[in-house]
């Protein structure tokens, strides 16, 4: 893992900016844990101040200091996003693998469940159940709600990774080996499923933080929680662009490009490292 | 006469495939009514040759349980194979019947170093107690194929020929001592100064250590060399089969005559044969769909009968020929259709 | 009058990623001439270098593959060309198809599955010969189709609903719409059976007799050799080992490794047992010092180990590259 990252480091551009883009994003997070304001409370400096040495991101209409109310937002938006991911990729994973090995019914039942998840028209039924959820509709809740409904797509290409991969020789030498359907699937399979799931890994994180921002723009989610979409509707609220506050908008939108970017670098980059194709082309197989 | 039960024995074997869908398609036959059988008592080796379309590779999956026979049985030592259903079962199956497959390289995963699929395959036959114990095996066994665990240990396939992976391949099917081996077209993807070593591999199989070995192809000249017998398919029947001396030397099957003269040789003073023109079909799906002799359309010493029904298998000398013109003066092995 | 002619050709495939730089020195050092009206064969197991041979020569030469030393030049009598310095632009205008064509050992990537095969027809012809008389056109493709004994209605169906065989017969007859000067056949019939095989090199060789070009037949089966080639050329690991007419090279061969590749064919009628060699073709990224043969050569010497033994002539027409065969003919 280190030797990966370490070759990664050095011969791979992309690699080295998403490492400075994620520094710079990591170290606001660990930064949260020390803040000196809480970002609960309101007015506690002066409000409307543009960037300055002290704040660095000048304070909002609500007398917070931005910068450190960042700090919170970043941390709590990446939670969501890697929950979700995690709840997701899980999810997906058993279920292509599941459905593309064993095939006949639990297939068709499994990929009827899925298809029925990909038609669902996800942003209503968000809206609905935040109103319904009101009270409880907190982070973690809105990433397992996510996360329910983000394994749909990945699942069937996972299937359709496994089914082509059953047919090839090697499965076959398994067979004959005397391993079990379910090991098949672990060892033989998994290794070439994985850079697909990790492809899509990122999508589904900016995916999910993008949702969380659509919500909480519409005024949605639980607003007291610090995120990079509620930052945005209380600037909205707070009419911050015609009330001259600028800052307000630009330091989450420039924070969330940097997130974004450096992710997108992040898994480009490995994703060629670990893809088998690729992998096997660079080692001279 | 052995009173043992037959190594392998199979029984007017007939596997049809739909093609099309639900509604409609049509019926394709890979394999009609085939039987032969291998002896327990005398290890050989018995080739089933033929070209694509031949229904050759059917066959071998049927034999590895991978496909079920429409019609007719299949019998490995007195057992029917289609009533393998449990899992332990299949284990003790494929403990005695093993295959080597085509592509050396397709063979084992690319992202799997090639020695762990012999430490699972010892693993999963519970031949051994500790890792200690499982790397001799695997080491006998690479030995016995000329190559040894210190060569091949922590090598991907990529990093290996496409010779030394087909030896550590039968090398995998050795380590639970099969009575049966079935190497689909083991050498046609190696390279030419690496096929001899893979074929005389088999050959010292079946003398050093009593194996049979089905070797499916479509390359005459390695097939004459090392097996005992041999069965020549087309689109589904055996239409020539006996020993292999017999069957090439004095091909009595017009189609393996035509086999036969169509193998390039490699002495430029012998073109002559092979340099007589021939007509080669459009499409695969006509002939299948014939009814009569499969090979009606291109024989050159086609009959009125042949496309009728199917000819009857007739022994001509020490080979079984299933063709009209030898019908009439030559005793039956089955009750044919007399014109 | 040479068609061709390769001088001390080295052409090499340069990688470097992650900090592993690898140069696979797949041709290092080939000369040969090609002349009209004969078939030549080139004989050699994977990783001989054979097809990146083929990719200079037919002009294909792109990043990792780079060529490093040498001369590649066609006279086509009214036309010359320098395949090293030669524009992607004027390879498509005058070069591919109408000079020299290809054919390769898989027929669908050339034929549009998605496409008639008289389209295909079609769009190879347009790129070249507007095509202003579409009646004239068809007319004239049909009877192209008929000369080289195909029926006509291969040209309205898919490529899928032909057989294997067809559809190679089918590449065949798109690379000699133009008559081209030189066909390159890169195994152009390893995946097909031995009587399909059979049909498509018996039109290859009606083709070359009636229009006298040239054709440059790549495979690693000596036997098609035998029955089909003019000369024959042995490549192992990136260098000619040896070269002559065909009768010549299977009654004398003087390489070990061609002697190999001829003795270890089994033939019907004959039970005798057949050897093989030891070890395995070399790597060409890390290939042995001297003569590259020289670790599975049963007569090696000394000398093989150090120094590379050159391509000298011992009669006419006859060359071999072998420190045993210098030592004899002195």
């Amino acid at each position: 893992m280190l030797r990966v990252s370490r070759d990664l480091l050095r011969y791979d551009g992309r690699f080295r900016l998403a490492v400075i883009l994620l520094g710079g994003v990591v170290i606001m997070i660990l930064l949260s844990f020390n803040s000196p304001y809480d970002p609960g409370k309101s007015f506690e400096v002066p409000w409307d101040l543009p960037p300055s040495w002290e704040h660095p991101f000048g304070t909002t209409s609500r007398g917070q200091d931005l910068f450190w109310w960042l700090t919170f937002a970043v941390r709590n938006s990446l939670y969501l996003g890697i929950v979700t991911a995690i709840i997701s990729r899980v999810i997906s994973v058993l279920v292509g693998l599941t459905a593309g090995y064993r095939g006949g019914w639990i297939d068709r039942v499994l990929m009827a469940i899925s298809d029925s998840f990909v038609v669902l028209p996800l942003l209503p039924i968000l809206i609905l159940l935040s109103f319904l959820l009101r009270e409880s509709m907190n982070l973690l809740n809105l990433a397992i709600i996510l996360g329910l409904f983000g394994w749909s797509f990945d699942a069937r290409l996972i299937r359709s990774q496994v089914l082509s991969l059953r047919e090839r020789s090697f499965t076959r030498t398994a067979v004959y080996s005397g391993t079990s359907g379910f090991w098949i699937t672990i060892r033989e399979h998994l290794p070439f499923v994985l850079p697909i799931v990790f492809a899509t890994t990122l999508n589904n994180i900016l995916w999910s933080i993008g949702m969380e921002v659509t919500l909480s723009v519409l005024g949605l989610s639980d607003l007291t929680t610090p995120t990079l979409g509620t930052a945005l509707f209380w600037a909205n609220q707070h009419g911050a662009l015609v009330a001259g506050v600028w800052w307000w908008i630009t330091a989450p939108a420039v924070v969330t490009a940097i997130l974004f970017l450096g992710l997108y670098l992040l898994f480009t980059s490995i994703n060629e490292f670990i893809d088998p194709r690729t992998r096997l082309r660079l080692i001279g197989g | 006469m052995s009173t043992s039960p037959k190594l392998l024995d199979v029984q007017h074997v007939t596997v049809e495939f739909h093609i099309g869908g639900l509604l409609g398609g049509a019926l394709l036959t890979a394999v009609n009514d085939v039987s032969f059988s291998l002896e327990s008592d005398k290890p050989e080796i018995f080739t089933l040759a033929g070209e694509s379309g031949s229904g050759k590779t059917t066959l071998s999956r049927l034999l590895l349980r991978d496909l079920e026979p429409t019609k007719g049985k299949v019998l490995f030592e007195g057992r029917d194979v289609s009533t393998i259903r449990k899992r332990s079962e299949f284990i003790e199956f494929i403990k005695k019947v093993q295959p080597v497959f085509q592509n050396p390289f397709e063979t084992f995963s690319p992202l799997r170093r090639v020695e762990a699929y012999l430490f699972d395959t010892v693993k999963n036959f519970r031949m051994a107690s500790n890792r200690r114990e499982a790397a001799g095996i695997v080491d006998d066994a690479l030995r016995s194929v000329g190559l040894s665990l210190d060569e091949v240990r922590q090598r991907y396939p990529h990093e290996l020929s496409g010779g030394q992976i087909q030896r550590v391949s039968v090398a995998r099917a050795l380590i639970s001592q099969p009575k049966l081996i079935l190497a689909d077209e083991p050498v046609s993807m190696v390279d030419a100064s690496l096929r001899m070593e893979i074929v005389n591999l088999f050959q010292k199989l079946r003398d050093e250590r009593g194996v049979s070995v089905i070797y499916i192809t479509h390359d005459l000249a390695t097939a004459y060399y090392i097996s005992d017998r041999i069965a020549i398919m087309l689109r589904g029947y055996i239409v020539e089969s006996g020993p292999v001396e017999d069957v090439l030397e004095r091909p009595a099957h017009p189609y393996t005559q035509l086999l036969k003269e169509s193998v390039p040789e490699p002495t430029p003073s012998k073109r002559e044969s092979w340099a007589k023109h021939i007509e080669l079909g459009v499409t695969e799906i006509k002939e299948y769909g014939r009814i009569g002799c499969k090979f009606a359309g291109r024989c050159p010493k086609v009959m009125d009968i042949c496309r009728q029904a199917d000819p009857p298998d007739v022994q001509v000398g020490r080979q079984t020929v299933k063709c009209y013109l030898y019908s009439e003066h030559v005793e039956k092995t089955e009750a044919g259709t007399q014109p | 009058m040479t068609l061709l002619s390769v001088q001390n050709l080295h052409a090499y495939y340069k990688t470097e990623a992650y900090g592993i730089s690898r140069t696979v020195r797949a041709v290092d050092g080939v000369s040969f001439d090609l002349f009209p009206n004969e078939i030549y064969g080139v004989a050699g197991e994977s990783s001989c270098g054979k097809t990146t041979l083929i990719k200079v020569i037919s002009g294909s030469i792109r990043p990792p593959l780079k060529a490093i030393e040498g001369s590649v030049n066609y006279n086509f009598g009214d036309y010359q060309a320098d395949m090293l310095k030669i524009s992607q632009e004027e390879l498509r205008r005058n070069i591919r198809w109408k000079r020299i064509s290809y054919v390769m050992q898989g027929s669908m990537s050339v034929l549009n599955p998605v496409r008639k095969v008289i389209k295909t027809f079609q769009d190879i012809v347009d790129t070249h010969e507007r095509i202003t008389d579409k009646k004239e056109f068809l007319e004239k493709t049909r009877a192209h189709i008929n000369r080289l004994g195909l029926p006509t209605d291969v040209l309205n169906a898919y490529p899928h609903q032909l057989s294997g065989g067809m559809r190679q017969r089918v590449a065949i007859a798109l690379a000699t719409v133009f008559q081209p000067a030189l066909i390159i056949a890169d195994e152009p019939t390893t995946a097909l059976d031995v009587v399909v095989q059979r049909g498509v090199l018996h039109m290859i060789k009606d083709i070359q007799a009636a229009s006298k070009n040239t054709v440059l037949l790549v495979t690693h089966d000596m036997a098609v050799h035998a029955n089909v080639a003019d000369r024959v050329m042995i490549m192992y690991a990136g260098r000619i080992v040896e070269e002559a007419p065909t009768e010549v090279i299977f009654n004398t061969p003087l390489h070990p490794y061609t002697q190999h590749l001829i003795n270890s064919l089994p033939m019907i009628g004959e039970k005798s047992m057949k050897a093989s060699l030891k070890g395995s073709p070399p790597n060409l990224a890390d290939p042995p010092t001297g003569c590259r043969f020289h670790p599975r050569c049963p007569y090696v010497m000394d000398e093989c180990r150090t120094v590379v033994p050159e391509l000298v002539s011992v009669k006419e027409r006859h060359r071999v590259a072998c420190h045993l065969v210098k030592e004899a003919s002195l």
